[in-house]
């Protein structure tokens, strides 16, 4: 049974990426996972300098779902790269590193610091934080700003870049079909909706930013919906992603055209979701008699209902 | 190290209408628990309430021959997933993970153990209690709540031989008011000389009042803190504090992992 996928010149031992924003550096939850075993682990964003982001409350919960603004808290990429990277490489984790800017000039600035370091696999490119002003969501809503900002890391690493996109523009293929024109060896999606929850009794926000990201169970039909339309359009892989929480959940990705999943908010509710997921994934192979997992990948029946 | 366990509810014992005691069936847990720290807890598969919520380790349960085999937790009815940890019957499973966060640092005799707690905030106190008893510090619980019925576990604390200062808002046992007016009346009263150690736990307008009357007497204080979380594990960075760092500078610290007690001293409060 072959769980292998390829991502550019990445191959994953398995298609389950931990979100980023969701595991935080990783190592948090080494004690309790084992990072080898999972496909790989996107990283929380780094911008070049440390980052507090957004006063508490962060999140709040919705039906089945939740929202946040955290506000790319960070530690930076440099101490990420002391402190952090040594011992995901010692643990034996793929690392996907999710990198953040301001400008142009900071994205790639932050990618070429990664490119030097040993030890990393991939470069997400966070354009679509929608909770910071700065937080790359000018150049995640703007097919000319994707274009830019992918064409300039391009120029600084050969690590596999992955342009991670929101769902909050008309039309998201057009966004991966932009990035894919830059030269990006996938792309990921969906980032988080823009939502809003009120106390009614004080007509006050409930989280500290006013809006916030909605991920969940609750944003998945829409996010599998917006992986089927870019799997129309591009030839590259796509990592899809939104409100993830069993087999069943990521094998309907991939059948939309996902050839890699990545599951965050779940991970919250159950740590230990990672195995369950991969046992999951075996057992439907074995149900339906697959040998290698990449071969559902973009595999919907578009035959009528008869 | 935390572990996750499908935990078999074998009690749920109500308090109050709000309140309830509920005894999970945990025993690495419960072997491994220090005071103060906490667990995330969802009763129920459903994805709505979708998120696990943090509670402290209220008691540590032992079976015949004194092994560690459950854990029970305190809890009020304030939304959804407390509902559900209200209305749990024995049998029901609830997913457990812990123990997790920073404990409580135990002080030794002859320094004074002065213990705050407001309303549900006395979750952590138990068995903070029974270490301190067990290195023979004097203890003192300031307990204020809302109303007498809503005092619990008082000849628990008795029975270990801690001395006990309450307060109601409604004056209907002990004081009438706050906790933090006969805390600060004693703190007042004591010679700066004699070592006190102050635990608080409560309502954040509580913890912050306690943290301030700490620091104008110079007694040191740790607070436990509650955040709105989403993990447990430092993961989503949602439970923050601000903190003055060791570099003297702001910083937003994860209270699920530098905490849940924290020192009151280093949290800018305003």
């Amino acid at each position: 049974m072959d769980l292998s996928v390829q991502i550019g010149s990445l191959t994953l031992k398995n298609p389950l990426i931990a979100a980023s924003g969701c595991f935080g550096y990783g190592v948090e939850y080494a004690d309790l996972v084992d990072l080898s075993s999972l496909g790989g682990v996107a990283v929380k964003g780094l911008f070049l300098a440390e980052r507090e982001g957004h006063p508490a409350p962060r999140i709040v919960e919705t039906p089945a779902g939740m929202l946040n603004a955290i506000g790319l808290q960070g530690i930076g990429v440099r101490r990420f790269v002391d402190e952090k990277l040594p011992e995901l490489r010692a643990r034996g984790a793929t690392v996907i590193v999710n990198v953040c800017g301001t400008t142009v000039e900071e994205y790639a600035e932050v990618s070429r610091i990664l490119s030097d370091a040993e030890g990393v696999d991939a470069i997400e490119l966070n354009i679509s934080c929608p909770n910071i002003k700065e937080g790359g969501i000018q150049f995640g809503c703007s097919l000319a700003g994707t274009h830019n900002v992918v064409s300039a890391v391009r120029k600084v690493t050969r690590l596999p870049l992955i342009p991670k996109l929101t769902p909050n523009v008309t039309d998201v293929a057009s966004f991966a079909q932009a990035s894919e024109d830059a030269g990006a060896d996938a792309v990921s999606l969906v980032n988080t909706f823009l939502a809003m929850v009120l106390d009614v009794e004080t007509r006050r926000p409930k989280i500290s930013n006013g809006m916030g990201g909605l991920s969940g169970p609750a944003i998945r039909p829409i996010a599998v919906r917006m992986v089927y339309e870019c799997r129309q359009t591009v030839k590259i892989p796509i990592i899809g992603m939104g409100g993830i929480v069993d087999a069943r959940d990521a094998l309907e990705f991939m059948i939309a055209g996902a050839t890699a999943v990545q599951v965050g908010t779940a991970n919250f509710v159950d740590p230990l979701i990672w195995g369950k997921i991969l046992d999951g994934i075996r057992a439907y192979m074995e149900r339906h008699q697959i040998a290698k997992i990449a071969d559902i990948v973009g595999t919907v029946n578009d035959h009528a209902h008869s | 190290m935390p572990v996750d366990v499908a935990a078999e509810v074998i009690a749920n014992r109500p308090l109050s209408a709000d309140y309830n005691v509920l005894a999970l069936s945990a025993p690495a847990i419960a072997a491994s628990s220090q005071p103060g720290q906490f667990v995330m807890v969802k009763v129920g598969a459903s994805l709505d309430p979708l998120l696990r919520r943090p509670f402290s380790v209220f008691e540590v349960l032992r079976s015949s021959d004194g092994t560690p085999n459950a854990i029970t937790l305190l809890s009020k009815r304030i939304g959804p997933s407390t509902s559900l940890m209200y209305d749990a019957r024995p049998g029901d499973i609830a997913a457990c993970l812990g123990p997790l966060g920073r404990p409580f640092s135990i002080v030794d005799a002859p320094t004074e153990a002065w213990m705050v707690a407001g309303g549900v905030g006395l979750a952590p106190f138990a068995t903070l209690a029974e270490a301190l008893r067990a290195r023979n510090v004097k203890t003192t619980l300031f307990y204020g709540a809302r109303r007498a019925d809503e005092l619990f576990y008082l000849d628990f604390f008795r029975g270990l031989g801690v001395e006990l200062v309450l307060t109601t808002e409604d004056g209907g046992a002990g004081e009438r008011g706050r906790i933090v007016t006969p805390l600060e009346r004693q703190l007042a009263g004591r010679t700066a000389g004699a070592p006190i150690m102050l635990y608080a736990c409560g309502p954040e307008g509580m913890l912050a009042a306690t943290a301030k009357t700490a620091a104008k007497y110079s007694r040191p204080c740790q607070v436990s803190v509650e955040r709105i979380m989403g993990c447990g594990m430092g993961g989503c960075y949602s439970c923050v504090v601000p903190m003055r760092g060791d570099d003297g500078k702001f910083h937003h610290v994860r209270s699920c992992m530098a905490g849940p007690v924290l020192a009151a001293d280093q949290i800018l409060w305003d």
